[in-house]
């Protein structure tokens, strides 16, 4: 450690030049990186739809915005986030880097699929855009019928198209993650020596090769019954709204664990490298990956237990609903485990690490509540399911994706970001979302509905400090953009495995050649073998 | 120093020999079609719910329908899927000149299949055009004809429902065919150029995947639609 | 390396098997509408059904090799249909149920 780390001469990002170079590449790595330019172009983007959403909220009158522009706001808000940010944002960023890496391929099994799934969804990013920019959507993320079908004069029939078009670009990630991880695994490297990351990526990519087609067939639905009359969601024409719920949820609510699994897999990479020791129950955590996948399809009707669904299958869905919550607490209790008795240090991902822990435990535990029956008739559509939920993306997810940014920014850049400046970012994130969010399981609670521009004035304290959080938590986000970007530059040169941690990926150099691996790597050691490293490499880096 | 890898023509530089390829290539194209079973699927449930809210308009609409034509172009569509088969067993055996003949009688075959689907579909959107009264029109909407079905009232509204998962189902599985036949068209001209060996011939066979997955989706829409209640 | 076969050359189906399959299909569609014609109460559905299963399950064995490709691709294919068959049936259940009483005996 006393010499200074040496860049490789030649690696993937100075391999070849010019813009053809990138917008025709097959190198999962550089497409990894076109990802992470347009999901975090996305990102703040859904992000300053936010902040006028808060800034509306500021006074109960909530009259910064109109009342239908204020949907419209949400409705973007809501579009972009899922859609094009929370969906994508691990799995094509982290994913498409380090998959081959970890499991010492060259590249994914269909390179060209993976430059294809990109450009689908810029395409499709460009389309929905296009909508929420030329009259704008207001019919929420959620577009439910009869509203979207027969009553919005919005471009409801254009966004359609551009989700439509942009579920295909998941569908092939997913499938791409799929058949990589069965057939193109290095030598010895058996299921159960995979690092969980990978696992959590297979579960994440079952999830998008089942469920994303049922929306797209829906949102065709939608667009043929506002084009062509239909009427499968029309009373007048015999159709059911609830129908169309029944098939919108059946995708999103697996959705929403694509958007939570690869953030586990993350979690059980930064949990075991920044405790030192072996994950726990590594195999309760890969199988409940699994678990989790398969369950998420069995209880898409807690979204509409106030719809006039029938009370008995309310019920099963339930029941269910406290089933599938049980995988995601084995997970907690592991990583928990893990931490025990580990060397336990501090650093930036760590920390986002321990973020997650908290606030994703927290949001969980509410959506117990919402499983119950009684307790969700109360607050269904107020702000604790909107708090619930942003507890599980943002506290979670973005959490993790963060942390992983950061433990992996040397593996994918070569430089080290500064340490300081990224753990307070961590705490400003943390400290601005609690604000932000917290206060919203109160006022939801007491009955403030979402999406409603206006609201009580006896909330308005409630939601000022929320917006107030919004604020610091948004201060928080873009630090890290700067000081990322300045690191790519600037930083301090990584060496190949600056944590050190266990893994394929950290085996070979920072940034890696285009090939990955001078030679493939044969696997022998068992995964998160953290003692065999500290004995090899000496001293624990602080 | 990067290890030397035979280069076999097709062989793709990630892959590290043509066996790992071709089991890549079909999982991949499986991992497709599961979700084509869950896109086509999701038409399917539509259909479920409402037929078993509205049997009898339903029961209505399908004895509207040829069920002869819908016979005939069953037995049709199965045997395309038989020349495709014998498409990819001739690639099996390196026979040049029978994959390009398979082919095209496929192509033919599709071509019979959508003739008849356009003669289906003439019948009931013509009456729909232009000005004067509509009959014989089954297009939901304004002017679809409910008397042609002898039917008024809820029950012509339902069997609305019924005509635009018809149009709906029949119409996408079309669409997956009038892309396909392209594509098959391709494969013809790349067998006739001497592409494909018993060696490698992984596009014949992904392709033959897709075709027969579409014939799957006939063989369950034919009954589905075509057979309602016709006892 | 993932375990593959070493073999270069995979199982070619004879030709009598696809125009047995071929028969059997066409056979299964004469029954298709035989079936129709006939009325088996509640077994309506599922006979249609269960004929129309039958077919496709021959195409996908036969036709689509899944007889002769590794394990991985009919387990593949049952989670398709398993899912499907849970969408159908899940949403069912709610139409089905919501007719019934809620308060017993009423």
């Amino acid at each position: 450690m006393s010499t200074a780390p040496v860049p490789p001469k030649v690696h993937y990002l100075n391999a070849d030049y010019g813009w053809r170079s990138w917008l025709l590449t097959t190198d999962h790595k550089r497409i990894a990186l076109l990802y992470l330019v347009s999901v975090t172009a996305m990102f703040f983007l859904g992000g300053a739809y936010a902040v006028l959403i808060r800034l509306n909220l500021l006074e109960p009158t909530g009259s910064l915005v109109s009342a239908e522009t204020y949907n419209k706001l949400f409705t973007a808000h809501g579009v972009i986030m899922v859609f094009f940010f929370l969906i994508p944002a691990i799995p094509a960023t982290l994913g498409n880097f380090l998959i081959p890496l970890m499991i010492g391929a060259k590249d994914l099994a269909f390179p060209r699929i993976n430059l294809l799934s990109w450009y689908i969804y810029v395409v499709g990013a460009v389309i929905t855009l296009q909508a929420l920019v030329n009259g704008g959507l207001d019919t929420g993320w959620t577009f439910y019928t009869p509203y979207s079908t027969a009553f919005a004069n919005t471009a409801v029939v254009t966004a359609g198209v551009g989700i439509f078009v942009t579920g295909f670009s998941s569908i092939l990630t997913g499938l791409n993650f799929i058949v990589t991880i069965h057939k193109m695994r290095a030598p010895g490297l058996t299921w159960f020596r995979l690092p969980l990351f990978v696992w959590a990526h297979y579960a994440t990519a079952v999830i998008q090769i089942l469920g994303t087609p049922v929306i797209a067939v829906t949102v065709l639905l939608v667009a043929a019954e506002r084009a062509f009359h239909f009427g499968f969601f029309d009373p007048a024409r015999g159709g059911d709204p609830i129908l169309f719920q029944h098939l919108f949820w059946f995708y999103s609510h697996p959705a929403v664990y694509i958007m939570i699994l690869p953030a586990m897999g993350v979690m059980s990479e930064l949990v075991t490298a920044f405790s030192r020791k072996k994950v726990f129950g590594y195999r309760f955590i890969a199988m409940s990956s699994l678990a989790i996948a398969g369950l998420s399809f069995l209880v898409w009707a807690h979204h509409m237990f106030v719809t006039g669904l029938s009370v008995y299958a309310a019920m099963v869905f339930s029941a269910l609903s406290f089933t599938v919550g049980i995988p995601s607490a084995i997970k907690v209790f592991n990583w928990t485990a893990t931490l025990y008795r580990g060397s336990v240090s501090w650093q930036t991902p760590m920390l986002y690490a321990f973020g997650f822990i908290g606030l994703f435990t927290f949001g969980g535990l509410t959506g117990l509540f919402l499983a119950t029956l009684g307790v969700d008739v109360h607050v269904t559509d107020t702000y604790f399911i909107v708090a619930h939920f942003h507890y599980i993306m943002v506290g979670g997810t973005i959490m993790a994706y963060l942390g992983g940014l950061h433990f992996w920014w040397p593996k994918i850049t070569g430089r080290l970001y500064p340490e300081w400046w990224a753990r307070v970012s961590a705490v400003i994130i943390f400290v601005g979302f609690n604000l932000t969010f917290f206060p919203q399981f109160i006022v939801g609670y007491l009955g403030m509905p979402r999406r409603y521009h206006a609201y009580p004035p006896e909330f308005q304290v409630l939601n000022v400090m929320s917006t107030a959080g919004a604020s610091i938590l948004g201060i928080g986000y873009l630090i890290p953009m700067v000081y990322l970007a300045w690191s790519m530059r600037y930083g301090k040169v990584a060496s190949a495995n600056p944590w050190p941690a266990t893994g394929l990926e950290w085996q070979t150099t920072s940034p890696p050649p285009t090939l990955n691996f001078d030679k493939t790597p044969a696997v022998a050691d068992e995964v998160y073998d953290y003692p065999k490293l500290i004995e090899s490499k000496g001293a624990v880096l602080a | 120093m990067p290890e030397a890898h035979a280069h076999a023509g097709p062989l793709r530089h990630h892959f590290a020999d043509l066996d790992q390829q071709q089991e890549s290539s079909a999982l991949g194209m499986w991992l497709f079609l599961v979700t084509e079973i869950l896109f086509f699927g999701g038409l399917f449930t539509v259909y479920t719910i409402y037929r078993h809210l509205y049997y009898d308009a339903f029961s209505a609409g399908s004895h509207h329908l040829s069920w002869k034509l819908g016979f005939a172009n069953t037995l049709v569509l199965i045997g395309s899927s038989l020349t495709m088969a014998m498409a990819v067993h001739s690639a099996a055996l390196g026979q040049k000149g029978r994959i390009v003949l398979f082919l095209l009688l496929t192509i033919l075959l599709g071509g019979a299949f959508l003739g008849v689907k356009y003669v289906e579909y003439s019948e009931k959107i013509l009456p729909c055009l232009g000005d004067g009264p509509h009959a014989g029109c089954l297009v939901p909407g304004a002017r679809f004809d409910a008397s042609a079905l002898h039917l008024e009232g809820k029950e012509a509204r339902e069997v609305q429902l019924y005509f635009s998962l018809y149009f709906g189902m029949t119409g996408i599985h079309a669409l997956h065919m009038i892309i396909g036949i392209p594509i098959l068209a391709l494969l013809a001209w790349l067998a006739h150029r001497g592409r494909y060996s018993a060696l490698w011939h992984t596009p014949v066979e992904m392709v033959g995947l897709y075709w027969h997955f579409v014939d799957i989706v006939w063989i369950f829409l034919f009954p589905l639609l075509y057979l309602i209640g016709h006892h | 390396m993932s375990e593959h076969d070493s073999q270069h050359r995979r199982h070619v189906v004879p030709v009598p098997v696809y125009l047995a399959v071929f028969a059997a299909l066409c056979v299964g569609t004469v029954l298709t509408v035989t079936a129709a014609g006939h009325d088996f109460g509640a077994l309506n559905t599922p006979i249609a059904l269960g004929i129309a299963a039958t077919k496709a399950i021959l195409v996908i064995l036969y036709f689509m090799h899944v007889r002769y490709s590794p394990r991985l691709v009919t387990l593949m294919v049952s989670a398709g249909f398993a899912f499907l068959a849970l969408l159908i049936l899940f949403i069912m259940s709610d139409y089905v149920s919501r007719p019934w009483p809620i308060v017993p005996g009423s």
